[in-house]
C-alpha cells in the first residue's frame, strides 16, 4: 500500500469521486482492518487447503475427537476430521455462500428497486407494496421452511437466501432512483430518443453504484450469518459438505464433554469475518456518504 | 383526525399483509412432496387414500377455490395435525407459545435493563473511553449467533465453572417451568445478549437526539442540573420509541428463542419448530410460521402505531 501524501499536488491533480471516496475509506482504520481480516480468510480458506491437505471427505475413526496437538494444532472432530483443514474447508462454503447470495439479493433488489424507481406511477406504487408486505414476513422461518423442504446444495442455498433477502437492497436503490430519474442528463436522454432501458443500465445503475456497493458489503455479512444460522440447525448444508455453522451443529454433543476445540474456532470465525464485512460497509458508507443501515 | 385515518389505513394494511402470508403459506403447503393431502392425513396415507381425501376436501378443484377453503379451515383454528405427534397442530402451539413467551420476555426484559442506562451513559460521555468499548462491545455482540454465544454460556458457566445447569427447567406448566430459576439463568442471558447490543445503540442516538433539543437548554437555562434533566426529560423522552422498537423486533425474538430452546432443551415452540424440521413434520413447521407472522405483523403494527401517538411528525406511509 503507498503512502498517501496529503501535501502532494492537490491542485495539479484532478481528485474523481471515485479516488476521493477510496482515500477516505482507506483512512478509515476499521475499514482497511476489515478488508485485511477478508482477505485473510480468504487466503486461508481458499489457498490454505493447497498448503495443509487433510481429508475432508473419509471418516478416521482412529483419530476421533483428539484435542489439540501437533499433528492437529486445533484437534479432531467426532468422525476424525482434521478440524484445521475443516475450518479452512467450511470456511470456503460460508465465504462463497455468503458472497453469492449477497450478491444475488442485491442484484434482484437493484433491478426491483431501480424499475420501480425509475417508472413511478402505479407500478413503482404496486412493486412497493410487495416489498413492504414482504419485509413484514419473517425471512428467517420462511427460508427454515423452503430448506426444510427441498433440501438444497451450496447453490440452491445460495437461490434461496438471495430469494428471501433482496427486499431491503431494494428499497434503497429505489430511494436512490426517484432522485437520479430526474436528473437532466436521464431527461436528456430521454428527449432524444434513449430507451428506458439504456436510461436504468448507462445512467441510474452507474449513479446508483455507491449505493449497490454499500448495500452488497452488508447483505454478504447478513447472508453468512443466516446460512451459518440455517446450517447450525440442520437445514442448511448437507454433509458431507459443510460451513463453520454446520461445524457447530455438532457443538451441542461437544459442549458437555468439553471439547472446546469444535467450538470455538467455527464460532469466532463467524464473528470476525462478519464484523470484518460489516466494518467494510460502514467504511464504505462513509466514504461515499450514502445512507444506508445505520 | 389525521391519526385516526392512518390508525385506519394502517391496520387495514396489516390485514392484507395477514393474506399474503396466508398465500405464501398456502404455497409452500402446495410445494411440499404429496401436498396438502398429506399434511393431514400423514406420512403414512396410501394413494388411494390421498385421492379419496382430495375428492372429499374438494382439493381436485382449482387453485382459488382450494385457497378459500384453506382460510376457511384457518379461521376455525384447524392448522392440521403432526405427522410424527399425532396432535392438532393448534393445540400443540398453545400448550407452547406460553413457555415460550416466558423466555423471550425474561431476556427482553433482562436486555432492555442493561441496555437503556448503557445506552444513555454512552451517550452522555460521547466519545470517551466508555463509549468507544461500549459500541465495540455491541458491534461484536451483533455480529455473535445466539447459538455461540449460548455454547460458550455453557462451557464457561456449566461445564467449568459449575455455576448453573445446562438444562432448561423442564415441565409442563409454567409453574414448574418457573421454580427452577437457575435453570433458565443461562437460556435467559444467551437471548438477551443481541438485545443488549442493539437497543443500547437506539439508546444512545434517542438520547443524542434529546440532549441537543431545546426543551434541554430551557431546563439548563433554569439551573436544571445535569442529573434531574437526563432523569426528568431525556430518559422520558426516550424510553417509549426506544421500547417500541421491541414490536420491529419479534421474528428475532422468535429466531432467537428458537435456537435458544434447542441449545438448552426448553419445551417451547422453537424446540416445536426445531423437532419438526428434523422430522420433516409440515404442517407444524408452517403452523408455527404462521403464528410467528401474524405476530410480527401483530407487532410492527403495534410499534408504528406507538410512535405515531408519541411523535405526529412520523408521517403515515413513510415507513
Amino acid at each position: 500500500m503507498t503512502v498517501l501524501q496529503p501535501t502532494a499536488t492537490p491542485v495539479a491533480e484532478p481528485v474523481t469521486g471515485l479516488r476521493l471516496s477510496l482515500r477516505r475509506f482507506l483512512r478509515n482504520r476499521l475499514a482497511v482492518i476489515g478488508l485485511a481480516v477478508v482477505v485473510l480468510f480468504v487466503l486461508f480458506c481458499f489457498v490454505g487447503p493447497l498448503l495443509y491437505q487433510t481429508d475432508q471427505t473419509h471418516t478416521a475413526l482412529g483419530q476421533v475427537n483428539q484435542p489439540p496437538s501437533g499433528a492437529h494444532p486445533l484437534g479432531t472432530d467426532a468422525v476424525g476430521h482434521d478440524e484445521l483443514g475443516r475450518l479452512m474447508y467450511g470456511g470456503g462454503v460460508s465465504l462463497l455462500v455468503g458472497l453469492a447470495a449477497g450478491a444475488l439479493a442485491t442484484i434482484i433488489g437493484m433491478l426491483w428497486g431501480a424499475v420501480a424507481g425509475y417508472t413511478g406511477g402505479w407500478v413503482d406504487a404496486a412493486m412497493m407494496r410487495v416489498v413492504d408486505a414482504g419485509i413484514a414476513i419473517p425471512a428467517l422461518f420462511v427460508l427454515l421452511v423452503i430448506s426444510a423442504i427441498v433440501s438444497p446444495g451450496v447453490w440452491g442455498m445460495v437461490a434461496i437466501l438471495g430469494l428471501v433477502s433482496w427486499l431491503v437492497p431494494s428499497r434503497l436503490i429505489r430511494a436512490e432512483t426517484l432522485t437520479l430519474s430526474h436528473r437532466d442528463y436521464v431527461l436528456t436522454l430521454r428527449a432524444i430518443g434513449g430507451t428506458h432501458a439504456r436510461a436504468i443500465t448507462r445512467h441510474i445503475l452507474p449513479n446508483s453504484i455507491s449505493t449497490i456497493v454499500v448495500a452488497a458489503t452488508f447483505q454478504i455479512a447478513d447472508a453468512i450469518m443466516l446460512v451459518a444460522y440455517v446450517s447450525y440447525l440442520g437445514l442448511g448444508v448437507r454433509p458431507p459438505r459443510t460451513d463453520w455453522g454446520g461445524m457447530l451443529s455438532a457443538g451441542l454433543t461437544a459442549v458437555y464433554s468439553g471439547r472446546w476445540w469444535l467450538i470455538l474456532p467455527p464460532g469466532l470465525a463467524v464473528i470476525l469475518v462478519v464484523c470484518a464485512f460489516n466494518a467494510i460497509g460502514d467504511g464504505l458508507r462513509d466514504a461515499f456518504d450514502v445512507r444506508g443501515r445505520s | 383526525m389525521a391519526t385516526v385515518w392512518y390508525l385506519v389505513r394502517r391496520v387495514a394494511q396489516a390485514v392484507l399483509v395477514i393474506f399474503l402470508v396466508t398465500i405464501v403459506v398456502f404455497g409452500l403447503l402446495h410445494a411440499l412432496p404429496g401436498g396438502p393431502a398429506r399434511g393431514i392425513l400423514g406420512a403414512q396415507a396410501t394413494a388411494q387414500q390421498i385421492a379419496a381425501f382430495n375428492h372429499e376436501q374438494g382439493l381436485d378443484k382449482p387453485l382459488v377455490a382450494q385457497y378459500f377453503y384453506y382460510l376457511r379451515t384457518l379461521l376455525h383454528g384447524d392448522l392440521g395435525t403432526s405427522y410424527t405427534l399425532n396432535e392438532p397442530v393448534s393445540a400443540l402451539i398453545v400448550q407452547r407459545l406460553p413457555r415460550t413467551l416466558v423466555l423471550t420476555v425474561l431476556s427482553a426484559v433482562l436486555g432492555l435493563l442493561l441496555a437503556i442506562p448503557v445506552g444513555m451513559w454512552q451517550a452522555v460521555r460521547r466519545n470517551k473511553p466508555f463509549d468507544y468499548a461500549m459500541t465495540a462491545l455491541s458491534f461484536v455482540a451483533y455480529a455473535t449467533p445466539v447459538y455461540f454465544f449460548g455454547l460458550v454460556l455453557v462451557l464457561v458457566f456449566s461445564q467449568a465453572l459449575r455455576w448453573f445447569p445446562s438444562q432448561a427447567p423442564q415441565g409442563d406448566t409454567l409453574g414448574q417451568v418457573l421454580s427452577d430459576p437457575a435453570g433458565l439463568v443461562l437460556p435467559v442471558v444467551a437471548g438477551a445478549a443481541s438485545m443488549v447490543a442493539v437497543f443500547s445503540r437506539y439508546m444512545r442516538a434517542a438520547t443524542l437526539e434529546n440532549l441537543s433539543e431545546d426543551y434541554v437548554r430551557t431546563a439548563r437555562a433554569g439551573g436544571a442540573g445535569q442529573r434531574a434533566i437526563l432523569l426528568r426529560h431525556v430518559f422520558r423522552n426516550s424510553l417509549t420509541p426506544v421500547v417500541a422498537m421491541l414490536g420491529y423486533y419479534v421474528p428475532v425474538l422468535f429466531g432467537g428463542a428458537l435456537v435458544v430452546e434447542q441449545l438448552f432443551n426448553y419445551p417451547g415452540m422453537g424446540l416445536l419448530f426445531w423437532s419438526a424440521a428434523q422430522s420433516s413434520d409440515y404442517p407444524v413447521l408452517l403452523g408455527c410460521v404462521l403464528v410467528i407472522s401474524v405476530a410480527t405483523v401483530v407487532g410492527t403494527l403495534l410499534a408504528d402505531i406507538v410512535q405515531r401517538i408519541i411523535d405526529p411528525r412520523v408521517v403515515a406511509g413513510n415507513s
